[in-house]
């Protein structure tokens, strides 16, 4: 016993300090795309090894046009590796949680060259910025603090990656409780539902029914490339892609699967929209 | 291997309609007929041989049959033997196996259900990897194609066996379960406490992997089977580009060799690590857990500056690793091992100082070592149990062969011996690692790009963390995968769960499960 404090009081405090101050990243962690649409001279490369379809071309009289989907990025980095002209760079951004899925979207029209390439951008949708820092955010939450959450996590088909990274935010490292969230073991005392996926054909009825069992006001959080969009799954005879295609989504994080930060950057998005939620909802 | 496959001529001159080494050290037998059985019996009996797993292809489309695969190694020898036999489309039947031998018992079933042969004289013949309420499809077979929009299932649920008697209950729990982890469901029939019976209903997360393999270009593939089972990334990555390798010839460069290898190793640590952790939380035993969850990190660090991903993804690919190192990145190996060492050894003591700990561990969910060898347990539990396979000495790929290591081996196979396998594993890799990082050649990460080519098949063995995860392929023409079979260690350990938690309490099934800490998603597929 006294070894045991012992040790625990030589290690002293190993909590990380997100969102306050930023995470510790490996130089070589992988984070969101970034692209130099003015000069990309041509996606087919990229979107020829992009395991997920994340990058798509569509060309039609004489148009490209290109899409990149957040939602779908395994952030594998083939496209940065394939892409000769230096434009797809991956960058270490991690706070990628949106609440709408179509910001996670970025489609740009060229002009197309008779060789393939592309010649003048014509038009550009802007890109995924994320919506309120992990800063911002906590802020918010400070005001929050008195009351707590519950989070109900659902796998409803994941490989067990992003479960990896969401038992990891209870470690002393994450430590999520120091926000005065935690994981719970039922919907019915849940406010928010967390789901991983892709929704399997096999886990819809019992995603449906923990949707239903979790009281309102209630948030859902899709987690993860797969949660999202069905992400290297996709679509098939098993699986029905992305957690919104059974129940509505409130916060999508992107990640395959995201770190424990960006899980938090989500997850404490999603928290603003409980309150607001709150003052709408008479709670006994 | 030479007089095992002379010998079978000899003993089976009709039955043998060719002998092949399809990829190197793997030895195709192709057999008249659908009935492996004879065959079978007499390589176990009289060659010690271990069957590892069975699977079937559909080629009505090309040559009018399906193909059941058998696949087994035996004792001393690094080579694996594959029987082939053929069934007929007009008569979609083959002899089960699963009486003799249960360890397939699994595997016969997901044959019936994904291809529609049945497995005659199967002892339980019930559906296992589609679902009771599923319309009467089987999606391996070529004709069923992968987009496929089934109608709402309106079929029948699953019956669970009744148990009947004075106080006997069941409790039904899951698919979404109360911890943070992957979905299944279990039905305990129990008398007060102890658990009379436990009824498993698996496949909730089958996602359609094995089909979505069929027609994907190879580079692609690479990265659903690092989706199969996402604590063991890089194990299934490395074994499905181990089979790519073995069946086009494409020769990994040493130093790739050996960066697979200390990987592998890591993810084994972080696992076993985490496991240490978990399972010491299961009986109340919470600092311990923390401890681990806080060294865990340490390593998940080093695993991002080894490859970009805390999960090792993206690093493997076929013909070696996507990303060289630079020599701080080898440095932190040492560096971080070193913290990592005498983390780990404080976690140990702080284990076994607990007696209550020890109390709750010892004697609870013993799985015997006869039923263990039965059912073909394979991996940690394998090992506590007395099954002494391990594919890294047994099979040896990457640079084992140049990193002396012992294989924990126990007899006892209750969860107090599964956490020690773990724990001698853990001093056994961190010493191995930092055999290769000092024996690291230099040189390329990553042989040449070169086109596949087509109509080759090969296995991909890697010893998981978990146990051995068997990847099969058949290549297809344009550098694309004909079919791609997968076998995650979960597949065979399930069974041996129910083994396990006969007589013991309710409240030790946690602790039980978690002691195996098997694959959901590996399984499901």
């Amino acid at each position: 016993m006294f070894k045991i404090l012992q040790k625990s009081i030589s290690i002293g405090t190993v909590t990380a300090e997100y969102p306050r101050v930023a995470p510790h990243l490996a130089e070589q962690f992988r984070g969101r795309l970034e692209f130099d649409f003015a000069a990309w001279s041509d996606a087919r490369p990229a979107a020829d090894v992009c395991p997920t379809g994340a990058i798509a071309i569509h060309d039609c009289d004489g148009v490209r046009q290109v899409t990149v989907d957040y939602g779908r990025c395994i952030f594998c980095g083939e496209c940065e590796q394939a892409s000769a002209d230096g434009a797809v760079r991956m960058t270490k951004q991690f706070e990628l949680a949106v609440t709408d899925r179509r910001d996670l979207v970025i489609t740009a029209e060229y002009a197309l060259q008779a060789d393939g390439h592309h010649g003048e951008l014509l038009s550009f949708s802007s890109g995924p910025i994320a919506e309120e820092p992990g800063k911002r955010i906590e802020a918010a939450i400070h005001k929050l603090l008195g009351r707590s959450l519950a989070i109900r996590q659902v796998d409803a088909g994941s490989c067990n990656g992003c479960e990896q990274e969401i038992v990891a935010l209870n470690n002393p490292v994450h430590d999520i409780e120091r926000f005065g969230i935690r994981f719970v073991a039922s919907p019915r005392h849940a406010d928010m539902l967390l789901v991983t996926g892709p929704v399997t054909r096999n886990m819809e009825l019992a995603l449906r029914k923990t949707w239903a069992a979790t009281p309102d006001p209630k948030v859902v959080v899709a987690v993860g490339a797969c949660g999202i969009s069905g992400g290297i799954f996709g679509t098939n005879y098993a699986s029905l892609g992305g957690v919104d295609a059974v129940i509505p989504v409130d916060v999508y994080i992107p990640g395959c699967p995201p770190r424990p930060e960006a899980l938090l950057h989500g997850i404490l998005l999603a928290l603003g929209l409980v309150r607001q939620r709150m003052g709408t909802h008479p709670r006994g | 291997m030479t007089s095992l496959l002379n010998n079978l001529r000899e003993c089976f001159p009709e039955q043998i309609r060719a002998v092949e080494e399809t990829a190197p050290g793997q030895f195709t037998v192709l057999l008249d007929g659908p009935d492996a059985t004879e065959m079978a019996r007499h390589l176990m009996s009289g060659y010690q041989a271990r069957l590892v797993t069975v699977f079937a292809e559909d080629r009505v489309q090309v040559e009018g049959v399906f193909y059941l695969y058998y696949v087994f190694d035996r004792p001393g020898d690094p080579s694996w033997l594959i029987l082939k036999a053929s069934v007929a489309a007009e008569n979609p039947t083959f002899p089960s196996l699963a009486a003799e031998f249960p360890a397939v018992n699994w595997q016969e079933r997901e044959i019936q259900d994904w291809f529609g042969l049945e497995a005659v004289g199967h002892p339980n013949p019930r559906r296992v990897a589609l679902h009771d309420n599923w319309p009467d499809v089987h999606p391996l077979r070529k004709d069923f194609p992968l987009d496929t929009v089934l109608p709402p299932f309106e079929g029948e649920r699953h019956v669970y066996r009744p148990a009947h008697g004075e106080g006997v209950f069941h409790i039904p729990v899951g698919p979404v379960h109360a911890g943070i982890i992957e979905p299944g469901h279990f039905d305990f029939a129990v008398a007060g406490e102890p658990i009379l019976y436990l009824q498993l209903r698996m496949f909730y997360t089958h996602k359609g992997t094995e089909k979505l393999f069929e027609n994907l270009p190879i580079q692609r593939a690479v990265f659903l089977a690092e989706s199969i089972s996402g604590d063991s990334a890089f194990s299934h990555g490395t074994a499905f580009c181990r089979a790519i390798e073995q069946a086009s010839g494409i020769e990994v460069p040493a130093r790739a060799q050996f960066q697979r290898t200390i990987l592998l190793e890591l993810e084994r640590i972080v696992n076993h690590i985490s496991d240490a952790g978990a399972i010491a939380n299961d009986v109340g035993f919470v600092i311990a857990n923390a401890h681990a969850g806080r060294v865990r990190e340490i390593l998940l660090g080093l695993c991002e500056t080894l490859t970009g991903s805390r999960m090792l993804r993206g690093m493997v690919a076929p013909g070696g690793v996507r990303r060289d190192w630079q020599r701080t990145q080898v440095e932190a190996i040492e560096k971080t091992l070193k913290v990592v060492q005498r983390e780990f050894r404080d976690l140990v003591a702080m284990l076994q100082s607990s007696n209550s700990t020890r109390e709750r561990l010892q004697r609870t969910g013993i799985l015997r070592a006869e039923k263990a060898s039965m059912l073909g347990v394979v991996g940690v539990a394998g090992r506590a149990s007395g099954v002494d396979l391990d594919l890294r000495r047994d099979h040896p790929y990457e640079a084992y062969r140049h990193l002396p290591f012992r294989v924990p081996v126990y007899q006892a196979g209750d969860v107090r011996h599964r956490l020690l396998v773990r724990i001698d594993e853990v001093s056994e890799s961190i010493q191995m690692v930092r055999a290769a990082v000092t024996q690291l050649p230099d040189g390329p990460h990553r042989a040449p790009t070169q086109p596949i080519p087509p109509d080759r098949c090969a296995i991909g063995a890697v010893e998981g963390w978990r146990g051995e995860i068997v990847h099969w392929v058949h290549t297809g023409y344009g550098n694309c995968l004909e079919r791609c079979k997968v076998k995650d260690p979960s597949l065979n350990n399930w069974p041996a769960i129910v083994e396990a938690v006969e007589g013991n309490i309710i409240a030790d099934f946690p602790v039980i499960n978690k002691s195996f800490n098997l694959s959901y998603s590996g399984t499901d597929r």
